[in-house]
C-alpha cells in the first residue's frame, strides 16, 4: 500500500499508535552484533517458544531489539512497561523471567546488573549508572524497535519529520533549520552540515547526489554500525528530508562488507520504505521523487574519505584527489555531491521535529547536540554512550564507564581513530567536543573512545596505528606512501630495542613533512598518534631507547617472563599451555620459566590463577 | 558463511566460471560502475577470483583486465588466492590490540606456519587479520567460518583449533 498525501501518513501513523497499548507486558531482547554472538537469537527463539508453549500469545510481546549500547553485559534482556534491566540471560532462565516476572511482577536477583563499585544490585534500565549520565536522544530508541519493523517505527513517531518537512517545509527553509541548529558532521572534520547542505544545493550541475558514509573505518569504533542496524529508518528519514533540501533524486548509502547485519537491516527498511511511499516517486504525493542504492564497500579504509569514496562507487580504486573543488560543486561522476556520515543523518529528524531551538540549547558554544561514542579497551562498561556534547571525560570514563578494567591504573584515553591523539590524564577534565579536543592535539573523530591503562605501552600504541595506516594507505602520494613507512620502521626499531638517540626528534621532522605534504586527510593526519604520544609520553620513548626497557610490559624484545616462587603453588596449569613447553617444575613445587626457549606469548599469564607470572 | 567444499580449484572449472560471472553481470545489467559489487558476487559464488574469472569479467564488461586487476588487488575483500576451507579472521582493531589480539596473531601464525594473509597448503585454513569488526566488548574476537568467538587468548585459541582437528597442546590434555 502507498501513501498517498501527509493526511493519509498521519493518520496511519495515529491509528499505529493507538492499537499499541503501552502497558502490556514486552519482553526485549537485544539483538545486536555484540548480544548475538552472545547467543541472543536463541535467546529470542527460546522465549517465542515459552510463550508459545503456555499460550500467552495475546498476553505478552516478545521483540528484538537493535543494540541496547551496554555491550558488555549481553545478552541484553529489557522488560517493559517497567523496564526491568536483566544481563547475562541465558536458555535457562527464559521460562522463569516469563512465569515470575513477566506475570508474577517478581524480581530474579540473579539476572540483575550490580554496580562494580557498591555491589549494589539495580532493577531498572534508567537506574543503571551506566545509562544514568547518558542523554540518548538519536541512540535511545534502538531499544525500543525492531529494526525490521517500519511499523514499529511509526509507532515511536518515526517519519513525523518527513511529513512536516514535505508538508510545511520549503527546502531552504529546511536547510535554514539545520543551519540554525549548528550540526556539525558526526564523521570527523566537524564541518557544519548545514552549510554543506546549501553548497550543494546552489551548485551548478543536476542530478546532485546524496551519500550516507557508512564506511565506518576507525579501529575501535562501531556506533555507526549499530544505528545502521539498530535503527535504519532513523538514518533514512535524515537522508530523504537532506535529498529534499538539497534537492536530489539519488542517494547511495556506502557501507562496509564486513558489517552484514547492517547491510541487510538497511536493505529491508529500504524495501518497506518504498513499500509505503516514503521512498521511490512521489513521496507522501509531495511530487517531490527520491531512492537509494546500497554500495557495500571493498574494504579499504581510505574509503572513508569523501573523493575516494566517490571514486569507489564509480566502480573505481578507492584514491583520494585533492581538493581544490569541493565535493559540493563536482562530487560523485562529477555532479554535485552532499556526503555526510551515518550519525549525521540520524541527527536530522530531531532536528525537524523539535526544532533548532531545541537542538540549541544542548551542548557547548560551538558544539551542539549530542555524540555516540564506542566506549571501548580497557573498562568495565564496554559499550556505546551518547552524551550531550560538553560532558568531561573523567565523567565518561569513571561515572558511565565504571572505570578501569581489573582496577588498575588509567593511562590514556585515546579519539578520533587513527588520525587521532592519546590524551593523558591531565586533561581528563577537559569537556568534549569538537574543539578542545583539536586543541589538545586530538581529535573528535567519529566517535572511538579507547581507554588504555599502565599495560598498555605507548610507543608500541603509535606503531599499531602507523601500521594500520601504513597498510591502508592508497599510495597515490609520496609523503604518505613512504614517510609513513619509514616512520613505523623507526618504531619497531626503538620497540625492538634498537631506537638511538635522536630518533624521537627525527621522527617529529617526518611527522611534520608527512602534514604538509600528504594529499588527504589519512596521511596529513596520520602522524597525530605519534606527536600525541611523544608529547605526552616521551618517558616511554626515552626507556625504550636509552635503557631498553618497556615500562608497560608490552615489548616481547624488552621483556621476560618470570615466576614469583613465593605465589607460585605448582599446578602446572602454565606448563601445560605453554607452546614453546619451556616451563618446568615438580608438581606442587615452584616451577620455572626457561629464558632461552620463551616465545614470549603470554600464555603463561593469562592462565595463572595466582598472579604469579611477572613481566619485567 | 559457510563454504562447504569449494576452494577446490577443480570445483572451478572455466565453463563454470564463465556462467557465474555472466549471471552475475547480468544481474546489474552490466553497468560497469557496480565493478567493486560484480567482483564481491563472483567471489562468494566461486571463493576467490580465479584469473579465468577476471578474463571473463573484462569482456562482459568492456573494462581492460588491467583495470579489472587494479581494484581486485587494491581492496582487501578480494583474493586472487583460493581460500582455505575454515576462514579464520582474527580483530586486529584498536580495542582488541590493546587486550592482547597480537599475542594471537603470533600464535595462530605459529601453529598453522602460516603469516597472516595467506592459506595453508593443504586449503584447510586461511588466517586474515581485519581492522575492526565493530563488537569491542567481546575483544579479542576471532571469527571463524562466520561465527564469533570473543575474549580470547591463546590457550582459548588452541582450544579451537583442536576442535577443527589441529594437533595442538590444550590446558586439557
Amino acid at each position: 500500500m502507498k501513501i498517498k498525501s501527509t493526511e493519509e501518513f498521519k493518520a496511519l501513523q495515529t491509528q499505529i499508535s493507538n492499537s499499541r497499548d503501552p502497558e502490556k507486558p514486552c519482553i526485549t531482547v537485544c539483538a545486536g552484533t555484540g548480544c548475538i554472538a552472545y547467543g541472543a537469537d536463541k535467546l529470542v527463539d527460546k522465549f517465542k517458544a515459552e510463550i508459545e508453549e503456555a499460550g500467552l500469545q495475546e498476553k505478552i510481546d516478545i521483540r528484538s531489539t537493535g543494540c541496547h549500547g551496554f555491550c558488555e553485559q549481553g545478552p541484553v534482556v529489557v522488560i517493559h512497561p517497567k523496564k526491568i534491566f536483566y544481563r547475562r540471560v541465558g536458555l535457562d532462565d527464559a521460562a522463569e523471567v516469563i512465569q515470575k516476572t513477566v506475570l508474577n511482577g517478581e524480581v530474579l536477583d540473579r539476572l540483575l546488573y550490580a554496580d562494580p563499585i557498591s555491589g549494589e544490585k539495580i532493577t531498572y534500565e534508567d537506574d543503571v549508572p551506566f545509562y544514568k549520565k547518558q542523554m540518548r536522544l538519536v541512540f535511545g530508541m534502538n531499544g525500543n524497535i525492531d529494526p525490521t519493523s517500519l511499523e514499529d517505527y511509526l509507532a515511536i513517531g518515526g517519519y513525523g519529520a518527513l511529513a512536516k518537512a514535505l508538508d510545511g517545509m520549503k527546502p531552504e527553509g529546511v536547510i535554514e533549520e539545520v543551519k540554525k541548529a549548528n550540526l556539525r558532521g558526526r564523521g570527523g572534520g566537524g564541518f557544519p552540515a548545514g552549510w554543506k547542505w546549501d553548497s550543494t544545493r546552489n551548485a551548478e550541475g543536476t542530478p546532485k547526489y546524496v551519500i550516507c558514509n557508512a564506511d565506518e573505518g576507525d579501529p575501535g569504533a562501531y556506533m555507526d554500525r549499530s544505528l545502521l542496524e539498530g535503527n535504519p529508518h532513523s538514518v533514512l528519514e535524515g537522508m530523504i528530508i537532506g535529498a529534499y533540501a538539497i534537492g536530489s533524486n539519488q542517494g547511495y548509502i556506502y557501507v562496509r562488507n564486513e558489517y552484514p547485519l547492517a547491510v541487510k537491516n538497511v536493505s529491508i527498511a529500504i524495501e518497506k520504505g518504498r513499500d509505503l511511499g516514503l521512498l521511490g516517486d512521489n513521496i507522501l504525493g509531495s511530487g517531490f521523487s527520491f531512492d537509494i542504492t546500497i554500495i557495500r564497500g571493498g574494504g579499504a579504509f581510505v574509503c572513508g574519505e569523501s573523493s575516494a569514496l566517490f571514486a569507489s562507487i564509480e566502480g573505481r580504486v578507492g584514491e583520494p584527489r585533492a581538493k581544490y573543488i569541493h565535493g559540493t560543486d563536482k562530487g560523485l561522476y562529477d555532479k554535485p555531491t552532499n556526503l555526510n556520515n551515518v550519525e549525521t543523518w540520524a541527527n536530522v529528524p530531531l532536528i525537524i521535529n523539535k526544532g533548532a531551538d531545541w537542538y540549541q540549547s544542548i551542548g557547548t558554544e560551538n558544539s551542539k547536540g549530542t555524540k555516540i561514542f564506542s566506549l571501548v579497551g580497557k573498562i568495565n562498561n564496554t559499550g556505546l554512550v551518547e552524551i550531550p556534547m560538553g560532558m568531561t571525560l573523567r565523567e565518561v570514563i569513571e561515572d558511565i564507564g565504571g572505570g578501569i578494567l581489573k582496577g588498575r591504573k588509567f593511562k590514556a584515553v585515546q579519539t578520533g581513530g587513527p588520525s587521532g591523539g592519546c590524551i593523558p590524564e591531565e586533561f581528563l577534565d577537559m569537556k568534549i567536543d569538537f574543539d578542545e579536543l583539536t586543541e589538545i592535539g586530538s581529535m573528535m573523530g567519529s566517535g572511538g573512545m579507547i581507554v588504555m591503562d599502565d599495560r598498555t605501552c605507548m610507543v608500541d600504541v603509535a606503531r599499531y596505528f602507523l601500521k594500520f595506516l601504513e597498510g591502508e594507505s592508497c599510495g597515490k602520494c609520496v609523503p604518505c606512501r613512504e614517510g609513513v613507512r619509514r616512520m613505523r620502521e623507526i618504531l619497531d626499531d626503538i620497540c625492538e630495542g634498537r631506537g638511538r638517540e635522536g630518533d624521537v626528534e627525527l621522527l617529529e621532522s617526518m611527522s611534520q613533512g608527512v602534514i604538509d605534504g600528504a594529499l588527504c586527510a589519512l596521511g596529513s593526519t596520520a602522524s597525530n598518534p605519534v606527536m600525541s604520544t611523544i608529547k605526552y609520553f616521551r618517558n616511554e620513548y626515552d626507556a625504550h631507547i636509552r635503557d631498553k626497557k618497556c615500562p608497560a610490559g608490552v615489548c616481547k624484545e624488552l621483556i621476560r617472563y618470570t615466576i614469583d616462587a613465593e605465589k607460585c603453588t605448582g599446578c602446572r596449569a602454565c606448563a601445560r599451555v605453554c607452546p614453546a613447553e619451556c616451563i618446568s617444575g615438580e608438581k606442587k613445587q615452584p616451577h620455572v620459566i626457561d629464558q632461552e626457549r620463551c616465545v614470549k606469548c603470554g600464555s603463561c599469564l593469562d592462565t595463572c590463577k595466582f598472579d604469579a607470572v611477572l613481566v619485567e | 558463511m559457510s563454504r562447504g567444499g569449494l576452494g577446490m580449484n577443480e570445483a572451478n572449472s572455466v565453463e563454470k566460471i564463465e556462467i557465474e560471472v555472466k549471471n552475475i553481470v547480468e544481474k546489474y545489467n552490466s553497468n560497469k560502475s557496480f565493478l567493486v559489487p560484480i567482483l564481491q558476487d563472483v567471489q562468494s559464488k566461486l571463493n576467490y577470483l580465479p584469473k579465468e574469472a577476471l578474463d571473463a569479467l573484462s569482456f562482459h564488461l568492456s573494462i581492460p583486465v588491467s583495470r579489472i586487476y587494479e581494484v581486485a588487488t587494491f581492496y582487501k575483500a578480494f583474493s586472487l588466492e583460493p581460500r582455505g576451507r575454515h576462514q579464520l579472521s582474527l580483530c586486529m582493531g584498536t580495542a582488541c590490540y590493546v587486550r592482547g589480539a597480537a599475542l594471537i596473531e603470533s600464535n595462530i601464525e605459529r601453529v598453522l606456519g602460516i603469516k597472516a594473509g595467506e592459506t595453508t597448503p593443504d586449503l584447510e585454513f586461511s588466517f586474515e587479520t581485519v581492522n575492526c569488526l565493530g563488537a569491542c566488548a567481546l575483544g579479542p574476537i576471532l571469527v571463524v567460518d562466520g561465527e564469533y568467538h570473543g575474549q580470547m587468548n591463546v590457550s582459548k585459541t588452541n582450544k579451537l583449533f583442536k576442535k577443527l582437528g589441529k594437533d595442538v597442546e590444550t590446558d586439557e590434555d
